[in-house]
């Protein structure tokens, strides 16, 4: 299973990289991805009630199920304009 | 008109591209760069983006606005990057026969993409820089 996760912002400074590439198996959904981030880097723990998620860049939640070759993305509330 | 662009928006010319003989009214919105944000001096702004869904939502926000408002077009840009005090970092133009339709189309243009477009931006001050988060 691969899924690339993008990061943006302040989660993306947390976590040192805008882009990994997960190859692992079982992932369910968009929260097992972020608990998999999580366990990589911490730091991004905090954000999860305010992070907003985006799956294949259409707005997804957390609970979104995911499949091979997806791409997920995190970030933070957006503050364009 | 639905650009995202790392240089000066040239307004003029995004005006010309979608205004044309028979609209009565044209709305400028230009989002500018503030040189203060809650007291503090800034010295400027960078602007990050997802940019194909950034670009998608803003084409997404200018097809509602044609469906939503009776205008006739709509063009959106918005800088990425660097962006200096007094600079545009967000232009919205909008066509229509009469006016009402398009300074509504405006509002709703600019609100909605403070909502929905992944796109952030990061303040730079004397002593640090911080990124702005929106309220969700």
């Amino acid at each position: 299973m691969n899924i690339r996760v993008l990061l943006f912002a302040s989660l993306a400074d947390l976590a040192g990289t805008r882009e990994i590439n997960l190859s692992s198996g079982g992932f369910t959904d968009v929260d097992s991805i972020f608990r998999e981030l999580t366990a990589d880097f911490p730091s991004l723990q905090a954000r999860r009630s305010s992070v907003l998620v985006a799956l294949n860049s259409e707005f997804a939640t957390l609970d979104s199920p995911v499949k091979d070759g997806d791409e997920v993305a995190f970030f933070p509330p957006v503050s364009g304009g | 008109m639905f650009r995202l662009v790392r240089q000066t928006i040239d307004i003029p010319s995004v005006t010309r591209s979608i205004q044309r003989p028979e609209d009565g009214a044209v709305v400028v919105f230009e989002g500018v760069v503030r040189n203060n944000s809650n007291g503090k001096g800034v010295l400027y702004l960078e602007y990050d983006a997802y940019e194909p869904m950034a670009l998608k939502k803003i084409e997404e926000i200018g097809a509602r606005a044609k469906k939503e408002f009776a205008i006739r077009d709509i063009a959106i840009v918005h800088r990425l990057g660097r962006v200096e005090i007094g600079e545009c970092s967000t232009v919205i133009v909008v066509a229509s026969a009469h006016r009402g339709a398009a300074f509504d189309a405006c509002r709703f243009t600019i609100d909605t993409i403070k909502q929905i477009v992944p796109i952030w931006k990061k303040e730079f001050f004397e002593d640090g820089e911080v990124w702005v988060e929106g309220a969700h």
